[in-house]
């Protein structure tokens, strides 16, 4: 500000220079000089004023909260428009409330993303330790507390945010934080989270905790790898079990039905040929009843003449079959 | 008229910061006369001093923090941990504070010594895994309440101790790693030894139902058989009963026309019935 009250003066005396050399020279020095002063004392009141006017007004933008300290005293909010204040007596912060921040722990995301380890292992309740990395987004709730309350808030809320998150993390067993407890450690470390901060009034709303990674360490990761392709082993072998059984059973069902429809088959063919066989019999017999004798002949003629004509036959002398021994037996079985 | 105010404002502008000041929210202050404490001001606005021999001296109101380095402790299983502790504070007395500690610095230094000695104590009596899960807040709260006395001599209320990392020592870490994959295998192990039981479990199943099933079909099978045998053989005795000498005669013939074919060989003696016409002519 003081240069450019500086060059003001500059102007002024520039200008006086001018008239001063068109102007008679030594006589006028002294009336110059009172001209001088006199212009300075209109000017800089005036500049002052016009300094203060500039400065006692203000705006507020959407979204963001005017807080307004008279001597350093906080005295008023001021919402989104125009507004006035007392000029050097008055002073104004603003305070953005509806953005939202974001602090990032195990990692950070600047340009690439790089892994911050120091922060990101953790000890869990069974004493083990994972690695686990995630986001806290925040925004401000209380400008006044915000501004007046803590020192280094974004340091305070990072810091806190890494208590409430080991903190969760400590009360909660690895296979837990690894599988299905991580919506109950993001509930739980924004809720002990957003209790630190109100301890200490620090004006600040935590809007979210998203865990992005909880993975194994390095160091250990391979072994839980192996947990995982033993666990799809485990779920295989089931598989394959299950799949030996829909594959028996229904051959088993298949070949008992197979044998019952055969047993049945059997029966049907036994009953059928019986009735068959006794059908012949009977009506031979009804036949054979009339005249036993004759009829008895008559078959057993046709029937011997029927058979004896396929094999070869050796007729003998006698009964005894003495005469058999002198039969050439090669040539006889030869065909 | 401009003439005779210029100087009066001129001294105004020149004597009013001696002994008109302004106390931010953020702070407070306290007002020492040549060494001599005045009095304390810590409530924010324009405040009065005497002009030139009265000094003011500006403390922070808000809360602070002390981040200390990790240290080593040992807990009362003599496991050793790293813990890095985070203290708030404020200053509350700051006249107390002005006196005894001066600075944020050495206050800082005063507050990181008092709570590590308080933490030391306090951690060796409790085990590791109380440390770390089950009762961390309740040892800090005592933490909290030991060194809160201690502070106060020094005008510092004490808000909170946290823990921000307690972790194993480096060496100590590969111990655990160790464990977390012994730990890790013996669930492999035992995933796949219960892939396999119940594998087993199914196979054996599946073969005993295979084995009722097909049993069952037999004795279903066979009494099915049964019962055409019995009936076929009811239908055979019913008829042949009625001359079993003609049905064995029948029956006989039969069995000759199937035993006999074209590859036997048959012995006829001359004097054998069917022959008889033969023999006579001879």
């Amino acid at each position: 500000m003081f240069k450019l009250i500086k060059a003001i003066i500059d102007f002024i005396n520039s200008l006086d220079k001018r008239s001063g050399t068109n102007g008679s020279s030594t006589p006028s020095t002294r009336s110059d000089e009172d001209k001088k002063i006199k212009r300075l004392l209109i000017l800089l009141p005036s500049f002052f004023v016009l300094l203060a006017l500039l400065s006692s007004v203000y705006t507020i933008d959407p979204g963001e909260v005017g807080v307004v300290q008279r001597f350093g005293k906080l005295s008023s909010y001021s919402n989104p428009g125009l507004h006035l204040k007392i000029p050097f007596i008055d002073s104004l912060t603003k305070v953005n409330v509806e953005k939202v921040r974001r602090i990032e722990i195990g990692f950070r995301s600047d340009r690439a993303r790089i892994n911050v380890l120091q922060e990101s292992l953790m000890i869990t309740k069974d004493e083990n330790i994972v690695d686990a990395q995630a986001i806290i987004q925040w925004k401000i709730k209380d400008p006044g507390n915000f501004l007046f309350k803590v020192a280094n808030p974004d340091i305070t809320i990072k810091n806190t945010a890494e208590v409430a998150l080991r903190s969760v993390m400590g009360i909660t067993k690895i296979d837990d934080a690894l599988t299905t407890g991580r919506d109950q450690i993001q509930v739980k470390t924004r809720e002990f989270l957003q209790t630190l901060l109100d301890s200490y009034s620090s004006g600040v709303q935590i809007t979210d905790v998203k865990l992005q990674i909880v993975d194994p360490p390095e160091e250990v990761k391979d072994a839980f790898n192996e947990v995982v392709r033993a666990k799809e082993d485990k779920e295989r072998l089931i598989n394959e079990a299950k799949a030996f059984f829909e594959d028996v059973i229904p051959k088993a069902r298949g070949e008992a039905e197979k044998m019952i429809k055969e047993s049945e088959a059997y029966r049907e063919q036994r009953i059928a040929n019986a009735k068959g066989d006794t059908a012949r019999f009977n009506q031979i017999y009804s036949e054979y009843k009339k005249d036993k004798e004759v009829t008895r002949t008559r078959i057993y003629l046709e029937r011997m003449e029927e058979i004896l004509k396929r094999p070869k036959k050796v007729i003998g002398t006698d009964s005894a079959g003495g005469s058999i021994n002198l039969l050439p037996l090669k040539e006889v079985f030869k065909d | 008229m401009m003439k005779k105010f210029l100087p009066i404002i001129i001294l105004l502008l020149i004597f009013v910061p001696t002994f008109v000041f302004t106390v931010d929210e953020k702070e407070q202050a306290i007002i020492t006369q040549v060494g001599e404490f005045k009095r304390a001001i810590t409530k924010p606005g324009l405040h009065f001093k005497k002009p030139f021999i009265e000094k003011i001296t500006r403390f922070e109101k808000r809360i602070l923090s002390t981040d200390a380095p990790p240290g080593q402790y040992l807990t009362l299983d003599k496991k050793r941990l790293v813990v890095d502790f985070l203290a708030r504070w404020k200053i509350v007395d700051p006249l107390v504070f002005f006196k005894s500690v001066r600075n944020l610095f050495s206050a800082n230094t005063r507050i990181e010594d008092i709570v590590y000695s308080e933490l030391r104590e306090e951690l060796a009596t409790h085990n590791l895994n109380e440390v770390i899960a089950e009762n961390r807040e309740l040892i800090m709260d005592e933490v909290k309440e030991g060194s809160s006395e201690k502070l106060k001599e020094y005008g510092i209320e004490l808000i909170d101790v946290r823990i921000k990392r307690a972790d194993l020592p480096a060496e100590v870490q590969q111990s655990v790693f160790d464990r977390m994959v012994a730990e890790r295998k013996r669930i492999s192990k035992r995933y796949r030894s219960e892939g396999e039981e119940e594998s087993a479990k199914i196979r054996a199943e599946t073969n005993k139902n295979k084995e009722i099933i097909l049993a069952e079909a037999y004795s279903k099978s066979e009494k099915i058989k049964g019962e055409g045998d019995k009936v076929a053989t009811k239908i055979y005795s019913d008829s042949y009963s009625r001359d079993p000498g003609f049905y064995e005669f029948m029956r006989k013939l039969d069995a000759y026309d199937k035993i006999i074919d074209e590859k036997s060989v048959i012995f006829l003696p001359i004097d054998s019935n069917l022959l008889d016409l033969i023999r006579k002519i001879d």
